[in-house]
């Protein structure tokens, strides 16, 4: 089980995971070494699955994000891993989120403007099998991103 | 804008999977010299392309058996209405993103919780309570899973 200094590390590295590893390891007052053992512990463990680079799909050209709510036709009984199976094939879409409540399926798409949103849903999303009903929000801001837990 | 070649769409998508690679062990899975690679990579944390780095952790594992994504639609608007409901919800530790979106919803949360009891004191003591707060839709997430968009 995790202790207060475990939570602390984790704290510390979610708000600056750019920081070296003595650099963390003055912060937190302990020894490199002892560090080391500590996230090789959590590692082991599986709780410190890595660190991803966030990507800014806007400094790549990617101008529109649109957050597609889609209600699936459940009385197909491999509905959701069809759909699922064919939306990965779709390059503009960096999420895919399943969920229990009134929506079955949410996809993040990217486009690079709003034409190509358009083509990229007639041609591509809307040819996805099994949607009984599909909503989208158009994104505008991120107020807050940094998807934190409250250690 | 940037542009990016092939070799650079390699790089973001190696390293929006795993951030820690060194220069040199990149290099050489794209046929390039360790300071070739690390001006590569430099050039895209300058440009934003690369916007940060994130810790992949276990939510499970760390206690957090919930994540509830909520659409919020406010009750009354105006620019202060808005500015007061960013500036609560966004101090809330367990709200872990805030989107502004157009559609049926005025913004999407993604809140993390212990379990539904936890998300149930969440919902009635912080979101319920927040400025301008109308209509709230929850939905419970079920699986995720990132894609690495148009780099391939």
């Amino acid at each position: 089980m995790l202790d207060d200094l475990d939570r602390r590390i984790l704290r510390y590295m979610q708000d600056t995971p750019t920081q070296s590893l003595p650099d963390l390891a003055d912060r937190l007052t302990l020894t490199t070494s002892r560090l080391t053992r500590r996230l090789d512990k959590l590692r082991d463990a599986g709780i410190l699955r890595g660190q991803r680079a966030v990507i800014d799909w806007q400094v790549l050209g990617y101008a529109v994000e649109v957050s597609l709510r889609v209600t699936l036709d459940k009385t197909q009984s491999r509905a959701f891993d069809e759909f699922i199976e064919a939306a990965r094939e779709i390059a503009e879409v960096t999420e895919i989120q399943t969920f229990l409540g009134q929506v079955d399926v949410r996809l993040s798409v990217i486009a690079r403007d709003m034409a190509h949103y358009q083509e990229v849903y007639r041609s591509r999303i809307l040819t996805l099998p099994h949607i009984a009903d599909i909503e989208s929000l158009m994104h505008v801001a991120r107020i807050k991103s940094d998807e934190s837990l409250p250690l | 804008m940037i542009d990016l070649d092939d070799i650079d769409r390699g790089l973001l998508a190696a390293l929006a999977d795993d951030a820690t690679q060194n220069a040199g062990a990149l290099g050489r899975r794209f046929g390039l010299s360790q300071p070739a690679t690390w001006r590569r990579i430099r050039r895209l944390t300058e440009s934003g392309a690369i916007a940060g780095r994130k810790l992949d952790l276990d939510r499970e594992k760390l206690g957090f058996g919930v994540t509830v994504f909520l659409g919020v639609k406010l009750a009354t608007k105006g620019r202060v209405s808005l500015e007061d409901f960013e500036r609560a919800v966004t101090a809330i530790p367990e709200v872990q993103t805030v989107e502004h979106v157009l559609g049926m919803y005025d913004y999407r949360l993604r809140v993390v919780a212990r379990d539904i009891a936890d998300f149930e004191r969440v919902l009635r003591r912080r979101i319920m309570t927040l400025p301008g707060v109308g209509n709230v839709e929850a939905n419970v997430l079920l699986s995720e899973e990132r894609r690495p968009g148009p780099l391939g």
